[in-house]
């Protein structure tokens, strides 16, 4: 469950898919990383990721965490960005039966969970179908 | 001169038919559809809200307007479905959109008027010269109370407007509003649907103060109805701007490209700014449009607008409203609905 300074900390990644890159390397790291692992370049560069993508693989969640028990069934992908960032993500707004490996989805600004009902409401990405 | 240079829509993919809410209370379908004009409306997803939709809509304006996010120096939302109580979902929108943290914010209230509120000020401070570019968000899931004739309209959906002075896809040339104290409709604290006046809400209401800003912003621009290519108004069924427009002297063609209530429903604070939305989809360059939108309690906000030869650079950078009211849409049946608009009280 989240706290309010958890999501806090999260916003630039949930609201805005805010990431870096290194260059030499060209990877993108999300969430941002301080170092790059591969060369240990320190002078990543701010970047932001692809809004559309490919569904590469997904399940669906009957038994979920507490917090997305009003959700349930939903389906869980991963999905390969259009600049090779492979991201997971809940895929909504797309009957069961008609996802399959390769369809395009583009990502949507979505209520990720209430905590409560006095408590605060987490936002973040979804995919949804490409329109 | 000021203006907008971007604008976008959002309209959630579920609808729910008239007959399917008609079957479930014992109504008469066919005189809903003859006496309301509506067929369908949109509804939310149970992960959408007033936020998601301005969110979308405003990152459809910022595609058409092709400016730094930063640069927008006031973000006004307008809703009368706020997620919460006490915290701005203007603060949330600023984020996502990147405008924080030099950005004055707020939302706005004022029943389905809101929208045109947060316009009217963001328009205006760019005018002032406060600001470079201001952002003004109609967005609305709005509740009817099971049963209620209302519950055959409240929809959903968004529409967003980003003012600035160079590039412009419209030009603002006139403003005006009309405004009186008149209790058509209300919502109390803690209450969780509105109530409405009946047959109160049409006369000393949506009439009195649609034509009192319409004559009022024609006779400051010295101009008549002919001189309009397409007039809005706001749509709270099918009925009522046609009437509106026919009482004033416009014709249904000049209406009917934004008139999207037969099939989206009334979307509150989203209505009229997203029939303004759908028209800039299909006007020209020089095309000048009148926007009306109605709040209860009451009152009206209006403007009009000249379309530039730039519209036709960046009108396909984002969706059509048409398209997203014609394509991809999941009906729901009741139960669905009831529970995506939260009517089904669980157990904690």
């Amino acid at each position: 469950m989240s706290t309010p300074s958890r999501y806090w900390r999260e916003i630039p990644q949930r609201y805005r898919k805010e990431a870096n890159r290194c260059a030499p390397c060209d990877l993108i790291y999300f969430p941002p990383r301080l170092i790059c692992p591969e060369c240990g370049n320190r002078a990543l560069e701010k970047t932001v990721l692809a809004e559309k993508g490919s569904l590469m693989t997904y399940t669906i969640i009957r038994v979920p965490p507490s917090q997305f028990k009003d959700q349930a069934p939903y389906a869980v992908g991963i999905v390969e960005m259009d600049d090779g960032v492979k991201l997971t993500g809940q895929v909504v707004d797309c009957e069961f039966d008609k996802m399959h490996t390769g369809m395009r989805l583009q990502m949507e600004f979505r209520k990720m969970y209430d905590v409560g009902h006095s408590g605060i409401i987490c936002y973040g990405y979804k995919f949804v179908p490409e329109y | 001169m000021e203006g907008i240079v971007g604008y976008g829509a959002y309209i959630p993919r579920n609808r729910i038919k008239v007959e399917e809410i008609a079957k479930v209370w014992g109504a008469d379908a066919p005189s809903y559809k003859k006496g309301l004009m509506l067929e369908e409306k949109s509804v939310p997803s149970p992960d959408q809200d007033t936020i998601t939709m301005s969110v979308e809509a405003s990152k459809n304006a910022l595609k058409r307007a092709n400016i730094d996010p930063v640069k927008i120096g006031a973000v006004y939302v307008g809703s009368e479905s706020h997620p919460y109580a006490v915290k701005p979902s203007g603060t949330v929108l600023a984020e996502a959109l990147g405008a924080t943290p030099e950005c004055h914010t707020a939302d706005f209230e004022f029943a389905c008027k809101a929208g045109t509120e947060g316009m009217f000020v963001a328009l205006n401070l760019v005018k002032a010269g406060a600001v470079e570019f201001g952002l003004g968000v109609g967005a609305d899931t709005s509740q009817g109370a099971p049963g209620d004739a209302l519950e055959y309209s409240a929809a959903a959906g968004a529409a967003a407007f980003i003012f600035g002075r160079e590039n412009l896809v419209a030009r603002a040339l006139e403003t005006y509003a009309f405004m009186t104290d008149t209790p058509d409709f209300r919502r109390r604290e803690n209450k969780y649907y509105p109530q409405h006046g009946g047959r109160f809400t049409g006369d000393p209401a949506y009439f009195k103060h649609v034509t009192g800003a319409a004559r009022g912003i024609l006779e400051k621009a010295g101009a008549e109805p002919q001189d309009l290519d397409y007039v809005i108004f706001h749509q709270p069924n099918g009925k009522f701007p046609l009437r509106v427009g026919k009482l004033l002297g416009f014709s249904k063609e000049q209406i009917l490209p934004g008139w999207l209530v037969n099939k989206l429903g009334n979307t509150y604070s989203g209505s009229s700014p997203l029939g303004l939305t759908s028209t800039l989809d299909i006007a020209k360059a020089g095309d000048k449009i009148l926007l009306i939108s109605y709040g209860s309690g009451a009152g009206s906000d209006a403007f009009i607008f000249e379309v530039t030869d730039h519209i036709d650079k960046v009108r396909d950078l984002a969706p059509r409203t048409r398209d997203m009211l014609d394509n991809n849409k999941n009906y729901l049946e009741y139960g669905e609905y009831a529970k995506f608009r939260h009517k089904i009280r669980k157990a904690d």
